[in-house]
């Protein structure tokens, strides 16, 4: 869509005579040369068949975090065990309605995220600003748009019309979880789906207009490497952390940096998604690490000045910040932190009661000023503070853990439980290196300081961060800044080896830093499956934490692995937003690659993805109302999600049933027969809680109906060699997986054989390669 | 049993109104067992962190299993450690894949009919606690929970409470031993 923009060199009418003006009149759907498919813009109940179809054969298990409702003042009420509460709600729709809640308020920030980003882009580069995230080698710009709301947007004012389209889903996805609204579970979960595509589409939005507009990498396989990692921060010179996901203040900050030729005197990094995505703007910027970095990079006190947008901030952010006397500025209204507004005052005097410390912050909503205040304000105050700390030395840590009595309450708020007083009684003794261990384990909550927790007034957060200092100078790592979306010349070459499974997966680590455990963790999945071959894909916290590991040769994954998106390739996206082009290279390889209809059309383009593309998302520290949104998203294309073990706190699995044959039967598109394909992919949404089981499940879950056998055999290597590997025997559902003895894979022959004689397995017909879901889509009924 | 306290080990994870009966002592355990039609027992990680005396709480799974003849189903990355002693579990998966089957009362691993008795030892805390609290809402009319952690588990119908590893292993020691004493 576009304005239509009218040009009028000379008019002449009774009552007129004009020269030369111009005038637009609204926005104009602009046609594409694909005429609509079924499902334009749809609304909550368009593509509930579709939902249905997906949740009759990946059923929620629920897992109440919260047996008790307290939303309506008739509460709360207790739902466990068969009770219904006093509106009548059981526990099923009261745990999907949760699950929506989350959802909606996850694809309600990315909407305003949106919003917010597209109004400030448009006023600096103006509504005709073009659309640009590849040149000729994107041509399909933007494939979540395009398929939902069969938009094709060549300029930023036509991305406004699909945000419209979000905007009014989303209040009804909202007004659904109202009491005395849906009672059914399984409409709560279609709804729940309706939130995550829509979710795409708002992501989709954000990361294409902010490339356009700041001319970020455009589908660049050899987008530069950026430094990463808190040693990469130079102490002597003054330093504007920012931390957040709406990038333009932080650009403003950097531009306001080279007009003044301050470039390499001050240190500009941040933390979380506006860090990925200033680097995608300045090889100057840095970053520190994912959002579990925070309080230790706040209280190390080498941020002079803090500057916050919005999503995952602490929202202690203040009180953190004035610890270390570091002026806070807050750049976002959804996030003031109580702040003063002072946005129409003179950069002088907000500067001037910032650095007599007049005021701990101020808010302030305008990007370029935010740019000029932050500059000055961290040459003024970077002297006087002198990187003021809050983490203690290590003598001082040692002293402190001689007071710990062992009492065990650190422990048990931390939602890791990692063994703090063993750690302190090692301190105490003077081994710091048992407490320094948890450096990597510890997501900096903060919880453990909670002032009723510790009797002694010990501080365990700081306490590790500060016998970790040894591990802090080695945080040094080099990360491949986010290169947003899949070229369609990409699309094209691994389309083929992806549909028939010769590439083993596409696996996509996304997601936050809520890790069960070190968050090396997601670097070694990476590497496990780079070295296998299959297309690795990243974003957001979980691209930083893939960097931030060294392998044999001391390099990053990202030094190590090129950034194309192909076998053996590590493809960060970018930030959180970035999570589109992951969603969009999957329907491009339906739309491009098999050539099915894209605009409007998303039923079909979703049963393909679901039967043919081998794709797996994991979020293994999975933890923000975003993160589930995501997951959504994917789900109702049909793809399986994979969480970590904080995951199971999202309220459900969507699980698969391979012991229920009749489960795993789908139709032949070209005779319309019902075809036994086995359970693939086996589950829709599951948490784990070690990293070898989804190791061991992510090719698994790569396994389609579509796949040949050769690339049935591929996978299937995988799945048996990760499953030995890890378990030290062999799978027991190897039999369903095998179609014909062709599947099996040649080197493991022997062993598998033995396996489908004892359960007694018999050759099936080859399945179909036309599988789907829906009968409308068979050509010639069977 | 000093130090009994039922409340829930990760301090924040609260539970509803219904709350897991403590053992008191461990022949309940036993005598459930006992008396159980099809008990299954669903064995994680946390089972082999430990060692005490040179014994890990998975040898005294195996006791009992092997005592009473209950299938195993090994959770997450359990399996090798049960291979390693020679004991085959009845089957492997990931903990939210049994809770879910056991929601389903026509299920069984064995063929026995439907699992009355679900003994659980060694899932990460707070997972366990939200598929016991699964099974307390989605299961409660066919199958009753045992957790034999270390730790209280509140949606569990009996779980031990806060125990040290002394004591946990005394009580593990106990149930083994009264579970071999009716074998014989
Ligand atoms: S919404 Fe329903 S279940 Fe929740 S507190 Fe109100 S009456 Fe009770
Ligand atoms: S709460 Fe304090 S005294 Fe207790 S174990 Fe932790 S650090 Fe030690
Ligand atoms: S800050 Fe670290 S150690 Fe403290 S409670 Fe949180 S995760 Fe545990």
């Amino acid at each position: 869509m576009a304005n239509l923009k009218i040009r009028i060199d000379e008019l002449h009418t009774d009552k007129i005579i004009a020269k030369g003006f111009e005038f637009r009149v609204g926005r104009l759907i602009e046609e594409w040369e694909e005429e609509p498919g079924p499902t334009q813009m749809p609304n909550i109940a368009s593509l509930r068949d579709w939902d249905r179809k997906l949740l009759s054969k990946y059923k929620p298990f629920y897992l109440p975090f919260c047996e008790l409702c307290c939303l309506c003042t008739m509460g709360k009420c207790d739902l466990s065990q068969g009770k219904r509460g006093a509106c009548g709600i059981d526990m099923a729709a009261q745990q999907s309605r949760i699950v929506l809640i989350s959802c909606t308020l996850g694809a309600a920030t990315h909407t305003a995220h949106a919003r917010h980003l597209l109004d400030e882009l448009i006023a600096k580069y103006g509504p005709d600003h073009p659309i640009d995230v590849g040149g000729a080698s994107v041509y399909v710009e933007a494939p979540n748009i395009r398929l939902v709301t069969g938009i094709k947007p060549k300029t930023l004012s036509d991305l406004e019309d699909a945000l419209e389209y979000c905007e009014k889903e989303l209040i009804h996805l909202l007004a659904a979880c109202h009491t005395g609204q849906e009672g059914d579970n399984i409409d709560f979960e279609s709804k729940v789906f309706h939130a995550g595509m829509i979710d795409h589409v708002a992501l989709e939005i954000c990361d294409i207009a902010q490339i356009s507009a700041y001319n970020f990498p455009k589908a660049d396989p050899e987008a530069p490497l950026a430094d990463i990692g808190i040693s990469v921060i130079d102490p002597t010179k003054p330093t504007i952390l920012v931390i957040g996901h709406n990038v333009p203040p932080s650009i403003e900050i950097y531009e306001y940096m080279k007009k003044a030729g301050l470039e390499d005197s001050i240190e500009l990094c941040g933390i979380c998604c506006t860090a990925l995505d200033l680097t995608r703007k300045t090889s100057k910027a840095k970053i520190v690490g994912p959002l579990s970095h925070q309080l230790r990079f706040i209280r190390s006190g080498l941020a002079d000045v803090i500057v916050v947008d919005e999503q995952c901030i602490r929202t202690d952010v203040l009180i953190e910040a004035k610890r270390v006397h570091a002026p806070l500025i807050s750049t976002h209204y959804r996030n003031f932190q109580g702040l003063p507004d002072r946005t129409k005052d003179s950069i002088d005097e907000i500067v001037k009661d910032l650095v007599s410390a007049q005021v701990p912050g101020v808010a302030l909503l305008d990007s370029e000023k935010v740019g000029e205040v932050a500059v000055k304000v961290a040459l003024s105050v970077f002297k006087k503070r002198q990187k003021f700390k809050a983490i203690p030395l290590e003598p001082e840590v040692i002293k402190d853990a001689k007071r710990c009595t062992r009492c065990g309450n650190c422990q048990r708020v931390c939602p890791n439980y990692l063994p703090i007083p063993e750690a302190m009684l090692a301190v105490a003794n003077g081994n710091l290196e048992p407490l320094s261990n948890l450096y990597e384990a510890c997501i900096g909550c903060g919880r453990c300081e909670a002032y009723d927790v510790c009797h002694q007034g010990l501080k365990p957060h700081s306490m590790i961060v500060g016998a970790s200092r040894l591990k802090m100078e080695q945080d040094r790592f080099k990360i491949r800044i986010g290169r947003g979306a899949i070229q369609d010349t990409e699309i094209r070459a691994v389309g083929g080896p992806i549909v028939m499974g010769e590439i083993p997966g596409v696996v996509a680590i996304v997601g936050c830093a809520n890790y069960p455990g070190s968050w090396k963790d997601n670097a070694i999945i990476a590497e496990e499956f780079l070295k296998r071959k299959f297309i690795v894909t990243a974003s957001g916290c979980a691209a930083m934490s893939i960097s931030m590991y060294k392998n044999e040769d001391n390099q990053s994954l990202y030094e190590a692995y090129p950034g194309i998106f192909d076998a053996g390739g590590l493809v960060n996206c970018g930030s959180c937003v970035a999570n589109s082009h992951i969603s969009g290279a999957l329907i491009k390889i339906a739309s491009i690659f098999a050539k099915r209809k894209l605009n409007s059309n998303y039923e079909e383009i979703a049963d393909y993805i679901h039967n043919r593309v081998g794709a797996v998302g994991l979020a293994w520290g999975a933890m923000s109302q975003k993160a589930s949104s995501i997951a959504s998203g994917f789900w109702r294309l049909g793809v399986p999600v994979i969480v970590g073990p904080h995951g199971s706190k999202y309220r459900r699995g969507l699980l698969g049933r391979k012991d229920i044959k009749e489960d795993w039967y789908v139709l032949d598109g070209r005779t319309g027969k019902r075809v036994y394909v086995g359970p693939t992919p086996e589950h829709l949404f599951i948490s784990v809680e070690k990293k070898e089981e989804a190791m061991v499940l992510i090719p698994k879950l790569c396994m389609r109906p579509s796949d040949t056998t050769k690339g049935r055999a591929i996978k299937l290597y995988h799945y048996i060699d990760l499953y030995t590997k890890f378990y030290g025997i062999l799978p027991d559902d190897i039999h369903l997986f095998v179609r014909t003895k062709a599947d099996i894979p040649t080197t493991m022959k022997e062993e598998v054989i033995k396996v489908l004689e004892e359960k007694g397995w018999k050759e099936s017909e080859i399945p179909s390669l036309d599988p789907t879901l829906l009968s409308k889509f068979v050509r010639v009924k069977g | 049993m000093k130090g009994l306290i039922s409340e829930p080990f990760q301090k924040y994870e609260i539970p509803g109104p219904i709350k897991a009966l403590v053992i008191s002592k461990p022949k309940v355990v036993s005598s459930i067992i006992k008396r159980a039609k099809n008990p299954i027992f669903i064995v994680g990680h946390e089972s082999t962190k430990v060692e005490l005396n040179g014994k890990k709480p998975i040898d005294y799974v195996i006791r009992m299993a092997k005592a009473s003849d209950i299938p195993v189903v090994a959770v997450s990355n359990t399996a090798r450690e049960f291979l390693k002693r020679d004991f085959k579990p009845k089957a492997l998966m990931a903990s939210m894949e049994i809770g879910n089957l056991l929601t389903d009362p026509n299920w069984s691993i064995n063929g026995k009919g439907p699992h009355d008795i679900a003994l659980i030892l060694g899932i990460t805390y707070y997972v366990e606690w939200v598929i016991l609290s699964g099974l307390k809402s989605f299961a409660y009319n066919h199958l009753k929970t045992i957790s034999l952690d270390r730790y209280y588990q509140p949606n569990a119908n009996w779980s031990f409470p806060n125990l040290s590893l002394k004591e946990w292993y005394e009580n593990l020691e106990e149930i083994a031993r009264e579970l071999g004493v009716m074998e014989k």
